[in-house]
């Protein structure tokens, strides 16, 4: 089996092993999220692999964000239309539970597009599992001051918080840490 | 013919989360301010979402074809196993947050353990939804604190809450066979064991939020068992109401 697995959060992802394995991830790349359209699904990094089974069957690996997100059904159906009209009619989408995707695996780039787009992305590396109160420092994605206050720890989507910046007024979302 | 320890098991789990859901939602477009209405809606949200995964997994387990709509849409009040705390009504906000930080305090130390059950299958959903739990909690808590220690009319209200629905958590820690069996198993924790864990967190918060403990007392309510209170019924006549009157409806 070749296998191609994205599995490095924090980095970005390696160079593709095999040259099939590389046109699907290029393929993947353009598959925006519906909620984020700046991020695409390998920004985020629900991608988890790109692989051929021994009857050389294609299987991409897609794990939710949050299990309750409405956008999951969407990605699936997007991810599925895009591999279909590059070819891939009958590539199979498993859905990856383990390990549990969490903000630390968004990639430098989405990190980037994120801040780009008015949306700060999350400050930190998820921390101990233990840990209850206490905020990160959010900078505002307009005028890049720390002098920014949580309005909400929900958002408009479940990967959001509400943030307001005290310097320039503006409030922003913010891709909370999770 | 009556299901597996196993299924009951994972069907507890999964009524849990989604008759929780399913009053949360009850908030959407009444909730005090539009961000507590978000916020709710989102407990909502991961807590159905969770339910799916189980209830899936439960349909699995019993290998007889249903999925998991057939699971959540067309079973009777007696076949719901989830515990009674979160079949209770949602009264004032106050109410609504003194329930879920009950159960998201018990919801945080089960899933916690439950990443290390033989099931790898739920030890996956486990660790899944231990993330969205710890946000939860983290949620209730900072609500619970700010109406206890806020006005003299939240902290009456907060407490007052809290006084009614305590009785309901001792059923989080009565075991029954299917309890005990899951544990022999190694595929759940032993509840004699979270007990401590989840008491110590809740003293923690209260005592934040200048409430006080309630005593102990002897419960009575065996949802987990299928015997319900009053609430359970008109919740599932609403939520199942179109499968059952338009079976199949799809849109």
């Amino acid at each position: 089996m070749i296998a191609e697995t994205h599995s490095m959060p924090f980095t970005d992802r390696a160079e593709p092993a095999t040259q099939r394995a590389a046109a699907v991830w290029r393929v993947l790349a353009d598959v925006m999220d519906p909620e984020i359209p700046v991020l695409s699904v390998v920004d985020l990094g629900i991608v988890r692999f790109v692989r051929w089974d021994a009857q050389d069957q294609l299987h991409i690996g897609l794990t939710p964000t949050y299990t309750g997100c409405p956008a999951t059904e969407v990605i699936q159906g997007s991810v599925r239309r895009a591999l279909t009209r590059a070819g891939y009619a009958d590539a199979h989408i498993d859905t990856v539970l383990s390990p549990p995707w969490t903000s630390d695996w968004l990639s430098r780039e989405g990190r980037r597009k994120l801040a780009a787009y008015g949306i700060a992305p999350p400050a930190e590396p998820v921390s101990s599992p233990r840990r209850l109160f206490g905020e990160p420092v959010v900078a505002c994605p307009k005028c890049g001051s720390d002098a920014t206050h949580k309005v909400s720890d929900f958002g408009s989507t479940p990967c959001k918080a509400h943030y307001r910046c005290t310097a320039c007024l503006e409030p922003f979302d913010y891709f909370k840490c999770f | 013919m009556t299901p597996s320890a196993h299924i009951r098991y994972v069907l507890r789990l999964a009524d849990t989360s989604l008759v929780l859901g399913q009053r949360l939602g009850e908030w959407v477009g009444h909730a005090p301010a539009l961000e507590e209405d978000l916020g709710l809606a989102n407990l909502s949200l991961d807590l159905i979402g969770q339910a799916r995964l189980l209830l899936t997994y439960a349909a699995e387990l019993e290998g007889r074809g249903r999925n998991e709509d057939d699971f959540a849409m067309s079973r009777d009040q007696s076949d719901y196993l989830n515990l009674a705390l979160v079949e209770q009504l949602n009264g004032d906000f106050g109410r609504t947050i003194v329930r879920q930080f009950l159960l998201d305090a018990f919801q945080m130390e089960l899933y916690e353990a439950l990443q290390h059950s033989k099931d790898a299958r739920l030890a996956e959903i486990a660790a899944r939804a231990s993330k969205e739990t710890r946000y939860h909690l983290r949620y209730s808590s900072s609500w619970l604190v700010r109406l206890g220690d806020g006005t003299e009319e939240s902290h009456r209200r907060v407490q007052e809450a809290l006084d009614d629905l305590w009785r309901f958590t001792r059923e989080f820690f009565a075991a029954d066979e299917v309890d005990e069996e899951m544990a022999r198993a190694g595929i759940a924790p032993s509840l004699s064991e979270l007990e401590p864990r989840w008491s110590a967190r809740v003293d923690e918060v209260l005592n934040e939020a200048t409430l006080k403990r309630p005593a102990n007392i002897r419960y009575k309510w065996h949802g987990k068992r299928g015997e319900h209170t009053e609430h359970l019924g008109y919740l599932l006549a609403q939520m199942q109401f179109l499968h059952r009157a338009y079976p199949g409806a799809s849109w």
